[in-house]
């Protein structure tokens, strides 16, 4: 009973003004027959230590990324997140407000989201971003909703190459959009632009992934290229902490850029609550999905921010919505705009050099072959162990090292393959370290 | 106040990477290398810390006061939630960790999955879902592969949502390939059953329903609507945005609804993070759970997993498991009640049902009845004698420095009020709340303008929607952004949904 703040007698005298007599009058209009009529089958009420004391035992069952080295990505990385991060996060009136309906109450979110909109564009080359998506995933269904809208099409061209969850994510959703999926394999672990163009013809959209989830760099621009032939949206899937290092898809022709925030700013969290983002060509504006700030005057002049084109959204548009969202993760991909400050743009570049450099350290160090030796990759590469990689994820464990993700979950023939994933947070020891454990 | 963009200095910066020595500069191939950096801001970190905590300070949160905000569920959000999801055996746990090096996180995620079942009366739970509008999405994805497997997909091709539902639903209908229908109200509050009887039959795949309704009342005929959908075959979805008003007093599964999801970040008190994260965990009857998204979390003795082996499962709607660190606050956020969980939604009735009688002679009432755990009025009365509109009444609370109520919604009501204190308010601020309702509705009397003109004391005024739209300046442009203070005011604000 921690949060009531009413005593007995508040209770006698509010049911008073009401006029009944008893907290069970207040619920006469529920039919007798769908009352529960026994108490929930819960714990015993806690208090606020004996929560903390439960919770602690729970996460100490857990091993985490502070606990072992790891070299564990496959979509969500170990980076380096700030204090200050942490510290705006926690801030009560950023913590606990609803979405910005009311713009005179919530000035200070409603331009962290518009200053949050305006990194997310930087970074892609796009000229509109929303407030977020759910996460990686789900902002490649919200570009393929928009592409059919925009097209008339219906067929989603996907690369094998990107992430397996994105794919999933896009297949429940597909049926309900009236879209088919059409994978395009993956030749020696990138995807072949000429392959990408004849999947692309009468396409509504065309998703690749830069880096892709081998950690190769693909030929963007020339998938792009092969998509804007087709005039099918050209989607790229990238990684935040890239683009320091490699080219905005806005700048080689992409429709719309999305991609999983996380690495910027968020932590693992076991999978979520992470931010999605997604930016597209100001063409496709009013296309978007969810929130969207801009920026406009008040009364007397004073520049100030709101919700705009509400139009296209849920609760004005109702069944003819560009989205259903309504909640998203503002908080998370404000964690990202606060990230991204701290970084700028000279930090962005140093940490996609530093994990792209230490990835090469590695690759050198381990004497295993790599999945793909032809391949140009940057924080992540797949090595063959040479056994089952469960096995060798399993053995290295013993000894204090998680070498990665195993491939072979994903793709068949890959039983043997390992993803390693190298951040700014691991140095040349620890690698060392990654080299001894996968020896055996 | 500055953008952050505008304080930025060349060559200024917060955050260092560690560089290690010796390592080789990579190359990217030519084509691929970023030509133009990225306009980020270059800042120092004292600058960077100020920045935002001016921004704070110009945003409102439960922590600042009361927010009433209807459909919303704004209680307080515990400390301590923070604190347990700060651990680092959640924070720092990476998604792809073994089995067993994650048994305490399976663990937490299998017992919020029986705790939910036992809320909401049914089978099995899956907390995937991002939020609720994407819970409302999976059910009727769910909906979708139920029939499928039983050749009734091409045959099933309307949901019916009642004129009350948040937007998400039609929206949702659509985006899952279905026809809307759309059910009338009558003039107690509830579905109107002749019209329902009129568009239930073997073409219906399912209902859509909130129950308490968005008008804050319980549907009275609950039973004989369940009773109209499962007689044809068709399937029942619980919206639980208002599951506060319920918990431990009336189960959506009893009610005869199949497949529910709940928003944590209402009843189950995640902050709502000033638009999110959420947590939209759906629960359902038996029959549906081999439909339900992969992975499981499942339990083999004292051992927890993960089973992907669900071969009618829809798939995945988002990555992983769900939002872990809003399972993470919303588990701690009912152990603190634990089997006394009643005592929360009985409160949080009683509460709407004070302010209710305390404001229902100032304001019209669409529907005189006791109210559940919020209510809706109309200003529709100082709109005809004052031109004082439901927009002006929450303008003006905002120098009673309380957040307004949800406004313009539900639709069937005009100059809807919609109004949620829950159970974490103190008797004082309903009282306080309640007084500058009052004294608001006097105002509109004896000084209109004083209303119109509000707020007075916020940092901005009431902003031009108009001009947002029509100009959608959505980023900052740099040396390109234009100076809208120096183009004409439209003057004008859309009286649409605020809220919900």
């Amino acid at each position: 009973m921690t949060y009531t703040t009413l005593t007995d007698g508040d209770r006698e005298a509010m049911l008073e003004t009401i006029g009944v007599s008893s907290i069970e009058e207040l619920f006469r209009d529920i039919p007798a027959g769908v009352r529960l009529d026994r108490p929930l089958e819960l714990g015993d009420p806690l208090t606020e230590q004996e929560i903390l004391e439960r919770l602690e035992e729970l996460a100490a069952r857990n091993v985490h990324a502070g606990e072992e080295l790891s070299f564990v990505g496959a979509g969500v990385y170990d980076h380096y997140v700030p204090a200050v991060v942490d510290y705006i996060l926690q801030r009560g009136e950023f913590l606990t407000a609803y979405t910005p309906y009311q713009p005179e109450m919530s000035q200070g979110v409603l331009q962290a989201i518009f200053e949050y909109q305006t990194v997310i564009c930087e970074l892609t080359g796009m000229d509109v971003s929303n407030a977020s998506g759910y996460d990686g995933t789900t902002v490649a269904a919200d570009a393929c909703y928009i592409a059919k809208h925009a097209t008339g099409r219906s067929k989603i061209v996907l690369a094998e190459t990107v992430n397996p969850q994105v794919r999933q994510v896009v297949r429940t959703y597909a049926p309900g959009f009236g879209m088919e999926v059409v994978d395009v394999p993956h030749r020696e672990g990138v995807t072949d632009p000429e392959e990408f163009r004849a999947a692309t013809e009468g396409a509504a959209c065309a998703i690749f992934q830069q880096p892709n989830f081998f950690g190769c760099l693909e030929p963007a621009p020339e998938l792009a290229a092969a998509a804007n032939d087709a005039e099918a949206l050209a989607v790229a899937h990238v990684d935040p902490m890239s683009l320091g290092v490699l080219e905005a898809p806005g700048n080689y022709g992409c429709a719309i850029a999305i991609g999983e925030g996380q690495g910027a700013g968020n932590p693992l969290s076991f999978g979520g609550p992470h931010y999605g983002f997604i930016a597209a060509r100001e063409e496709f504006t009013r296309r978007m999905p969810g929130r969207i700030v801009g920026e406009t005057t008040d009364v007397e002049g004073r520049r100030g921010y709101v919700l705009t084109l509400q139009t296209r959204e849920q609760h004005i548009r109702r069944e003819k919505a560009t989205s259903n969202i309504t909640t998203n993760q503002t908080l998370l991909a404000l964690g990202g705009l606060i990230y991204l400050c701290w970084l700028g743009p000279e930090g962005l570049r140093e940490v996609g050099e530093t994990c792209m450099a230490l990835a090469e350290h590695a690759k050198e160090q381990l004497d295993l072959p790599l999945l793909f030796p032809e391949q140009t990759t940057f924080k992540e590469f797949g090595v063959r162990v040479g056994r089952q990689a469960q096995e060798a994820i399993r053995q290295a464990r013993t000894q204090g090292v998680n070498p990665g993700y195993p491939l072979g979950r994903d793709y068949p023939g890959m039983d043997d393959a390992i993803l390693v994933a190298v951040t700014e947070r691991r140095t040349p020891d620890d690698i060392e370290r990654l080299v001894e454990a996968l020896a055996g | 106040m500055k953008l952050v963009f505008e304080k930025s200095r060349p060559g200024r910066r917060a955050g260092r990477i560690p560089r290690p020595d010796g390592l080789s500069s990579p190359s990217v191939p030519e084509d691929l290398r970023r030509e133009r950096p990225a306009r980020l801001p270059e800042i120092p970190e004292i600058e960077l810390v100020r920045h935002f905590t001016k921004l704070t300070t110009r945003n409102f949160g439960i922590d600042t006061g009361f927010y009433p905000l209807g459909s919303c569920t704004m209680k307080y959000n515990p400390r301590v939630n923070e604190r347990v999801a700060a651990l680092p055996g959640f924070r720092d746990l990476h998604p792809h960790q073994d089995e067993d090096g994650a048994q305490g996180a399976l663990e937490l995620m299998h017992e919020l999955q029986e705790i939910l079942a036992e809320v909401t009366g049914l089978d099995a739970v899956s907390l995937q879902p991002a939020a609720g509008s994407q819970g409302e999405l999976t059910g009727l994805m769910l909906m979708r592969a139920y029939f499928a497997d039983r050749g009734e997909l091409e045959q099933r091709r309307t949901i019916v949502v009642a004129d009350t539902a948040h937007g998400t639903n039609p929206a949702s209908v659509t985006m899952a390939g279905y026809e809307l229908q759309k059910v009338a109200t009558d003039p107690r509050g509830n579905i109107d059953l002749d019209d329902l009887r009129s568009k239930v039959d073997e073409r219906t795949a399912g209902l859509m329903l909130t129950n308490p309704s968005t008008l804050g009342l319980f549907d009275e005929h609950i039973e004989q609507v369940s009773k109209i959908f499962h007689d044809v075959g068709a399937l029942l979805y619980y919206d639980g945005a208002n599951l506060n008003a319920v918990c431990g007093i009336s189960r959506p599964g009893d009610m005869g609804f199949d497949i529910v999801h709940i928003n944590l970040h209402k009843t189950f008190s995640q902050p709502h993070g000033g638009g999110g994260p959420g947590g939209g965990p759906i629960a359902v009857r038996e029959r549906l759970e081999p439909y339900l998204p992969v992975p499981a979390v499942v339990r083999d003795g004292n051992r927890f997993r993960l089973d992907y082996d669900r071969p009618k499962s829809i798939g995945k709607v988002r990555a992983f498991t769900g939002p872990f660190g809003v399972f993470v606050r919303s588990y701690a956020f009912i152990l603190a009640w634990g089997r006394e969980l009643r005592g929360m939604s009985e409160d949080a009735v009683l509460n709407a049902n004070y302010l209710l009688a305390k404001l229902k002679e100032a304001y019209d009432l669409p529907f005189d009845r006791l109210c559940m755990h919020e209510f809706v009025l109309s200003a529709r009365n100082l709109k005809k004698a004052h031109g004082i509109s439901a927009l002006d009444v929450a303008k003006r609370l905002m120098d009673f420095d309380f957040h307004p109520p949800t406004v313009y919604f539900p639709l069937i009501v005009p100059e809807a009020l919609m109004i949620e204190p829950t159970e974490t308010e103190t008797k004082e601020t309903l009282d306080a709340f309640a007084d500058a309702m009052l004294e608001i509705a006097r105002e509109a009397g004896e000084d209109p303008e004083v209303v119109k003109g509000a707020p007075h004391d916020r940092p901005v005024g009431r902003l031009d929607e108009v001009k947002a739209a029509k100009r959608a300046i959505v980023r900052y442009r740099f040396e390109d952004h234009p100076d809208l203070s120096a183009e004409p005011a439209t003057s004008a604000q859309v009286e649409a949904p605020k809220g919900a």
